[in-house]
């Protein structure tokens, strides 16, 4: 079904202004024109679809299903919430004192926080179309792992000792007064209409956000894709030694990106012959890791815990890289070199 | 005089947000005084999880997201 958007690239660029299928510029416009008009004629039908099957779960529902389930259950109800809770980077600091003032352990709110940038519905479509679903598969299981991981080890640190001390001290309030049964607010009932106006504003606001970095992603995946020649990313990085990771873990560091902009960049470099863990490592880095975001948690927490959760997720990153660079060969049998 | 705190820690929304009740406001004629709290702790105390949220005279009246202008109508007469 998708092909469509290869022969309407193939018409626009070899019929209506015939290029020449083997010049750079050519395979690169190619690219450019197939994987907008895919991303964006996919993101609106499902963005709209999946907001009115969603409308609307909010953010208080999910701390109080959360905060009456056991501890283990918890880092994966976080990590699964975080993946599925349209959240903006600005509500995590507001997110992070819910939580917390509610006695939800610190583990469990970061396991929420590291998924929430890594998985949602925009990189899960993104990646299906462009890398097929084995793969987002992969990307999925990987994301809740990094997040429920990073979440385990803070807890086993006592990263709770370096919160902020307005923060510590709602965090030792609530763990320390029982948790009245008070019921959770119940759910507004919406109408079908209502559910209709939800759904086109979540997608006229998803679209506004992100349709630049879709043009940016994907110019750069094109840019790739038509000038650096195949098989450069072997003889120049060699394939697959072990420091590849860490150098494609700390090369995402510094670039600011959501996953909607790296996802076009890594179908390019793992066309491109990169190594696909060595690629996950670099994408999770971009996405996860950002600067920004963690000069906000600043407010809530001491510098050495925001270096505790910094140290534990490029751990984590390199881990993930290593060990899909091992697996790769029996994971994706179809495009791994 | 309407005191309108908007609650945020300082994203786009959250000045989207001021801007919005501010102009709603003139048009209605209603007085008010739109501050922006930024502080963490304050935020807290409100118990919003989801900014931009709105108090008005320091009574929280709606979170998680830019209001509409119908919506910022009702807010400010009720």
């Amino acid at each position: 079904m998708l092909d469509i958007f290869t022969r309407l690239a193939d018409w626009l660029i070899y019929g209506l202004a015939g290029l020449d299928p083997a010049s750079k510029w050519d395979s690169s416009l190619h690219f450019f024109i197939e994987d907008t008009t895919k991303i964006f004629a996919l993101l609106v039908v499902m963005i709209f679809v999946i907001a009115l099957a969603r409308a609307y779960l909010d953010l208080e529902r999910v701390r109080d299903y959360i905060q009456n389930k056991n501890r283990f259950c918890g880092y994966g109800l976080g990590a699964s919430f975080g993946a599925i809770t349209p959240f903006c980077s600005c509500s995590s600091i507001p997110l992070f004192l819910g939580f917390t003032s509610a006695g939800i352990p610190l583990g469990i709110t970061m396991a929420f926080l590291f998924t929430s940038p890594i998985i949602n519905e925009v990189a899960v479509i993104m990646l299906w179309s462009l890398l097929g679903w084995e793969f987002t598969l992969v990307y999925v299981v990987i994301g809740m792992a990094v997040g429920i991981g990073g979440g385990m080890i803070l807890d086993a640190l006592k990263g709770e000792r370096w919160l902020k001390d307005f923060t510590a001290k709602a965090y030792q309030q609530a763990s320390n007064t029982p948790q009245s049964d008070v019921p959770a607010p119940k759910a507004p009932s919406l109408s079908m209409k209502e559910r209709h106006v939800f759904a086109r504003n979540e997608l006229k606001e998803i679209v506004a956000r992100i349709w630049k970095w879709i043009i940016i992603g994907v110019g750069l995946g094109a840019a790739l894709h038509g000038f650096v020649p195949d098989g450069w990313f072997a003889d120049n990085l060699g394939s697959g030694q072990w420091w590849n990771v860490p150098v494609a873990v700390f090369a995402g560091l510094p670039l600011y990106s959501n996953a909607t902009g790296v996802i076009p960049i890594m179908e390019s470099l793992i066309l491109k012959g990169l190594p696909v863990g060595t690629t996950l490592a670099f994408c999770m880095s971009t996405v996860a890791a950002s600067f920004p975001e963690f000069i906000m948690l600043k407010q809530v927490m001491q510098w050495r815990l925001l270096g505790t959760i910094f140290v534990i997720l490029l751990t984590n990153f390199m881990i993930v890289g290593w060990l899909i660079n091992l697996l790769s060969p029996w994971l994706f049998s179809g495009f791994a070199r | 005089m309407k005191k309108v705190e908007v609650l945020g820690t300082g994203c786009k929304k959250c000045v989207t947000t001021a801007e919005q009740l501010e102009a709603v406001a003139g048009e209605l004629g209603i007085e008010v005084a739109v501050e922006k709290v930024t502080d963490p702790a304050a935020i807290m105390g409100y118990k919003v999880m989801a900014t931009p949220g709105i108090a008005i005279d320091g009574k929280l009246v709606h979170s998680g997201g830019v209001p509409d202008r119908h919506k910022i109508e009702s807010l400010l007469t009720a």
